[in-house]
């Protein structure tokens, strides 16, 4: 009896567990209480259901947390990334143009040019915070105020409306019956693991988050490793606007990626990463992201009045957040203790 | 280490560029601002002495703008431009950029030129007591365009604004007429708790609320964009799918979004779904055209004619009401293609 509870111990402290079981919780209320949830169809062509909208909405925040995460395991904080997504999706908004049914500008010179805005603005906030030394949430906060200024001046202030059939692949395509954003997603997961867990960049990571002094002694050039971790973000998130300006086929400056740094935050949290840096968890913070979701579409398909929406959010955040505090963790250990004498 | 000596020096410099770039045109505002200054104090001066009636061509009123924050009101500031064009009155005008403490001071600087009366669309409801109170002093008349004040009645003219109810009563008498009389409707809320949005869903419930036939089956917010009024459209489909006759969305906006969500749900927005949104603006028409939109309310940013219709007899000591509703129609898809051209929003 002691080993199973040794055993359910291990199980409780593994990384991905809470917030797939906070996950598992959101899913099973809704195979009680909302009626064709889970219901998945084939239409069109490709899967149609509830859950592929939670992977297929889902998809900007997993990426931003992707981002996050590293800039998160360096100790760091990126507020600026809802930011560079309304500046990703202004620009290419403006460079596809509102001419019907054609485009400006091929696509394959749209998505290189906007990458590389995502990446001076990863760039700049990478250089404020490796070289001139600003504390990482002030040195983005900069970006976050002035880039929403930035994205007005793209777009003249105005809703940019785009009408290029190909355009709207990216976010609203689909690819083998699954949505195209999937498959961005894994694309850039498997980029980020395999950098991270593949070379030594994720060791360097985990190694200035958890002291940046200690490994610069050590040899690693602690501030390109920063520099890395927030172009990386930056550029996750001119991924992310590219999907929401093409989902909706238009960009709003005011309203693109509003929030969303908050949102991957807590993702990068709910997965288990650290906000003092350190060890991460690219996979928890994707299931972090998901679960956001959930609770938002489950929120939209179940009927809260809009009023409570955002309370309804906060009790269910709060619940996942104190399943991972220290007293919270070390009643529940010995709760499951007590039980297992008892036994 | 000499590298992050200089670089330090070089970000700062940097970000002063950037500072003084963002500061210029304000700066310039202010410059021109007090430049128009002189010719008003002049032009006030040369009509104080006859106390007859005055006529647009020696009107000089101020306009106090919240900013630019969107198309609506990027129309609104032009059609107000516009008109005092048109008709030749001298305008003073001043872009807060959504700062309650420069929409005051504008205020204060009209009061200082002896403007002859002051148009206001103040960004919040409080704190304007003081500043109201000031113009009054001067004996300057006070207009609120568009949005109220939370100040008592005698400290403005008269407000000069959409009926937010009647918009929702407007698509709610015109959504019984689409529907027959009968069918589920799912609501798109506007921003919860702004005056639009829980103003329309009122009216609404309102307009509907004799015929038994009309029921709303589910009623969410979109905060008054396309992404949101998509995301929560899509839900709609998924929760209710067939069930669903029609949706009402505070602005057109959001119903663009949900359009998009019904098409790609595989029913046809306009026929399957029947559609009534607020607003009016380019995009509706266009959805219109297409079919996919069966309604639209006006909510009507043109108000440069009616402000400086009132503007007038309010200089000139005519009684107005408190209120004056800015006149607003709305439109249905067999005059959307006529009506495209001629629309400024």
């Amino acid at each position: 009896m002691t080993s199973l509870s040794r055993g359910w111990e291990r199980i409780r402290n593994a990384g991905l567990f809470w917030p797939l079981a906070a996950l598992a919780l959101v899913m099973l209320f809704n195979l009680i209480f909302t009626p064709n949830f889970f219901r998945l169809e084939i239409k069109n062509g490709h899967l149609f259901g509830s859950l592929i909208d939670i992977l297929n909405r889902g998809a900007p925040l997993m990426l931003m947390a992707i981002g996050m995460t590293l800039v998160i395991a360096t100790a760091g904080v990126d507020l600026s990334v809802g930011a560079v997504a309304a500046i990703c999706a202004a620009t290419a908004t403006v460079l596809v143009g509102n001419v019907t049914g054609a485009t400006n500008m091929p696509l394959w010179e749209v998505i290189p040019i906007t990458l590389g805005v995502a990446l001076l603005c990863g760039l700049w906030n990478g250089l404020l915070v490796s070289r001139a030394r600003i504390e990482p949430m002030v040195a983005t906060l900069v970006l976050m105020v002035a880039g929403r200024g930035i994205a007005q001046l793209i777009t003249g202030g105005q809703i940019i409306t785009v009408y290029y059939e190909r355009f709207f692949y990216f976010g609203a395509g689909y690819l083998l019956g699954l949505p195209f954003t999937l498959f961005i997603v894994a694309g850039v997961m498997l980029f980020a693991w395999l950098m991270t867990r593949r070379t030594a960049i994720g060791l360097f990571i985990e190694s200035v988050g958890t002291n940046a002094s200690a490994s610069f002694y050590s040899g690693i050039n602690e501030k390109n490793v920063k520099l890395l971790a927030y172009v990386f973000c930056a550029f996750c998130a001119g991924i992310a606007g590219i999907i929401i300006s093409s989902n909706v086929k238009s960009a709003d400056a005011n309203n693109v990626g509003l929030y969303m740094e908050l949102d991957a935050i807590l993702s990068v949290v709910i997965g288990g990463t650290l906000m003092s840096g350190g060890r991460f968890s690219l996979a928890g913070s994707v299931v972090g992201a998901l679960l956001i979701q959930s609770v938002t579409t489950t929120i939209y398909a179940f009927g809260v009045p809009p009023e409570v929406v955002l309370v309804v959010k906060a009790v269910v955040v709060l619940f996942v957040v104190l399943l991972y505090s220290q007293p919270v963790k070390v009643a529940l250990d010995k709760l499951s203790r007590r039980r297992g004498v008892r036994a | 280490m000499r590298m992050q000596k200089l670089l330090l020096p070089l970000l700062l410099l940097i970000l002063i560029t950037a500072l003084a770039a963002c500061a210029a045109p304000a700066a310039d505002t202010s410059q021109s601002a007090s430049d128009a200054a002189q010719p008003a104090d002049s032009s006030a001066a040369s009509s104080a002495g006859e106390a007859t009636m005055k006529s647009y061509e020696d009107m000089v009123v101020g306009y106090a703008q919240i900013g630019a924050e969107s198309e609506w009101r990027t129309a609104n500031t032009a059609s107000i431009k516009e008109e005092a064009g048109n008709l030749g009155v001298e305008l003073k005008f001043s872009d807060a950029q959504q700062k309650q403490e420069n929409q005051i001071k504008a205020i204060r600087s009209f009061i200082a030129q002896q403007v002859d009366v002051i148009g206001v669309s103040p960004v919040v409801e409080t704190g304007w007591e003081t500043v109201f109170q000031e113009a009054k002093d001067a004996g300057i008349p006070l207009i609120l365009v568009d949005r109220r004040a939370d100040v008592p009645e005698d400290l403005y003219a008269t407000y000069l604004g959409s009926d937010f109810v009647e918009e929702g009563r407007k698509a709610g008498n015109a959504m019984i007429e689409i529907l027959g009389g009968e069918g589920k409707i799912v609501e798109l809320v506007g921003t919860v708790g702004s005056a639009p949005a829980n103003d329309r869903a009122t009216g609404f419930r309102e307009a509907i609320a004799d015929t038994p036939g009309m029921e709303i089956i589910a009623s969410q917010s979109g905060d008054f964009t396309r992404a949101k009024g998509k995301e929560v459209m899509e839900a709609f489909l998924k929760t209710y799918g067939d069930e669903i006759n029609a949706l009402y969305a505070h602005n057109d906006d959001m119903a663009i979004g949900a359009i998009q969500a019904i098409e790609e749900y595989g029913l046809k927005p306009g026929e399957d779904i029947k559609i009534v949104s607020v607003d009016a603006v380019r995009g509706a028409f266009e959805a219109m055209i297409e079919g996919k939109l069966n309604c639209t309310v006006e909510c009507n940013p043109l108000l440069g004619p009616q402000f400086f219709d009132l503007a007038l007899k309010v200089v000139n000591g005519e009684e107005v009401p408190k209120w004056v509703p800015s006149e607003e129609s709305i439109f249905f898809p067999d005059e959307a293609e006529a009506l495209l051209p001629t629309r400024k929003y």
